[in-house]
């Protein structure tokens, strides 16, 4: 029953970019946010993996800051439509994380300081997947975006690249995040327009 | 630096909620789960700028309310409130649609 | 439930704030601090919306004035300013809204605050109070960036030159007219206490401007000794997930 809005076109984008079905280009970078941002002091901050009894590995910023960090240039995808590409961080790979742990767990679930969570099979996070990225655009990550570390993700929509990361648990059975219990996606393939439950 | 006021309030959710609340939900009062701190809902810090509706206790910042449209579905958490009091006085005839 | 309305007139408030009559024909009415969602739909179904505060009080001729602000890297607000046209339709919710309301019927001193845009709800009190011939007593603390950037400016100055009419505070946070007593800044706890009705008189506070404008007006207002319960606040602000 909406009615049309003449001359109205929303954001646009140049014909020539190929974009993930629905999204547009942005050459800003939104900042989206569930709550206040957290401000956590770096001698305060740790990454923690666990196993939901155990936890398996813990670093603090000196000994996560000494690990092999690499620079990638990635393209990133919002559920609310913007996508962002080219995108430059400098992050330690989950893999690196990951090294020597033996699981037999398939998901996992991300944690963040605050209340945000978010989920995804774990075979997601490895392979050259998935990041923990402390510096954007040659710059340490700012706290609006995510700083000091956030997860990214970048082949699903970007909230699942949960920011101010603070821990990931290994599980055996996949536990619904804060916006997958609330009728978002449970896997969210930007290229299979995976926004909604349902789609 | 001084905190990042990245938040609206009640009264900026009150359109979407009104798909859901017949009464004026920024005069309710309501409670929070966390801290107890009762407030009327036009008080809620709104965090709007997200794929969803999500509005927090002013005082202790836990959320008392998610919100999402999906489609022609409408997804809503209230896990954060103890209850809700909606005055159907307050709507006064002029605040609430229908 | 979106009702049509239809443009009728539009009028330019300052360079970058326009106010859009509608005629909406089964308007229900509203109160002064109510507000709209105003809906826009592209031809590929691509909607947004946005809420603006009722300028206007409740008429029989079911029109509704909205004054908005052209944001910068805005999605909806160029649009409104500057590509809407007489005779095109918006879609609009409401009135929404119960607790930031002033009702004809409240009789005690009213501490109106405003920091830009923010005035909108607060004119539509005033009108409202104005229409009904009301005798409540008002006070309007308003802080803008520059002169030119106070919306109704013509007609609150008409109405100062009435009695009766809201006492009116002007604060400069850029650039002040010359000859001006204060230098320009951001409003503080002297000027509000200064300006405001004394707490004393126990009065109604609405605060409507960008949230750290409302947090930090409140908190004066507070200061003062104004209770938390005499404080409505209403806080603008970017909702589209732009930065």
């Amino acid at each position: 029953m909406a009615i049309t809005s003449r001359g109205f076109s929303g954001r646009r984008t140049p014909a020539d970019v190929k974009l993930p079905p629905g999204q547009y280009l942005t050459t800003d970078f939104p900042v989206l946010s569930a709550g206040p941002t957290p401000h956590i002091a770096l001698d305060k901050w740790e990454f923690t993996i666990d196993d939901g009894t155990d936890v398996l590995r813990r670093w603090n910023w000196k000994s996560f800051r000494e690990l092999p960090a690499k620079t990638i240039t990635v393209d990133i995808h919002c559920v609310t439509r913007w996508s962002k590409l080219g995108t430059t961080w400098e992050g330690v790979s989950l893999d690196t994380l990951f090294k020597d742990i033996k699981t037999d767990a398939e998901y996992a679930t991300v944690s963040s300081y605050g209340d945000y969570t978010t989920n995804l099979p774990l075979e997601d996070l490895l392979n050259k997947q998935a990041w923990i990225a402390f510096r954007f655009d040659d710059d340490d990550l700012a706290p609006e975006h995510g700083g000091p570390a956030r997860l990214l993700v970048p082949h699903l929509y970007l909230w699942k690249s949960a920011k101010w990361v603070r821990g990931i648990s290994l599980m055996h059975e996949d536990q619904p995040g804060f916006w997958e219990t609330l009728g978002y996606h449970n896997y969210g393939d930007p290229w299979r327009e995976q926004r909604y439950q349902g789609d | 630096m001084s905190a990042q006021m990245n938040y609206l309030d009640g009264n900026a959710a009150a359109g979407e909620l009104s798909r859901i609340f017949a009464i004026d939900v920024t005069s309710a009062e309501g409670q929070c789960v966390h801290c107890g701190t009762k407030k009327r809902f036009a008080e809620a810090r709104l965090y709007m700028q997200c794929p969803g509706v999500v509005a927090r206790c002013c005082v202790c910042e836990h959320v008392l309310l998610r919100m999402v449209n999906v489609r022609q579905h409408v997804f809503l958490d209230m896990r954060g409130m103890t209850y809700v009091n909606l005055d159907a006085a307050c709507s006064g005839g002029y605040a609430s649609h229908r | 439930m979106w009702r049509i309305g239809t443009v009728v007139d539009l009028r330019d408030e300052t360079a970058s704030a326009r106010t859009i009559t509608l005629q909406v024909p089964d308007w229900p009415g509203h109160l002064a601090g109510q507000h709209v969602d105003v809906r826009l739909t592209a031809s590929d179904g691509y909607s947004a919306a946005r809420s603006y505060s009722i300028a206007s009080v409740a008429n029989p001729e079911n029109r509704v004035e909205i004054t908005v602000e052209r944001l910068p890297d805005g999605e909806v607000s160029p649009y409104l300013t500057q590509e809407l046209a007489v005779g095109d339709r918006l879609e609009l919710r409401g009135p929404i809204g119960g607790w930031f309301v002033w009702r004809t019927e409240q009789t005690e001193p009213i501490q109106l605050i405003a920091g830009g845009s923010g005035i909108v709800p607060l004119m539509a009190m005033i009108r409202s109070r104005s229409a009904a011939g009301s005798s409540a007593p008002f006070r309007l603390l308003y802080s803008v960036r520059e002169p030119g950037a106070v919306f109704y400016r013509d007609e609150l100055r008409k109405r100062s030159e009435n009695d009766h009419a809201p006492t009116v505070t002007y604060a400069y946070t850029r650039v002040t007219p010359n000859d001006w007593p204060r230098p320009p800044g951001r409003i503080g706890a002297s000027l509000v206490a200064e300006a405001a009705w004394p707490s004393k008189l126990v009065p109604t506070c609405y605060v409507c401007g960008p949230t750290p404008f409302v947090e930090s007006a409140a908190g004066f207002l507070s200061a003062c000794g104004n209770s938390q319960d005499k404080i409505r606040t209403e806080r603008f602000g970017p909702t589209g997930g732009r930065k």
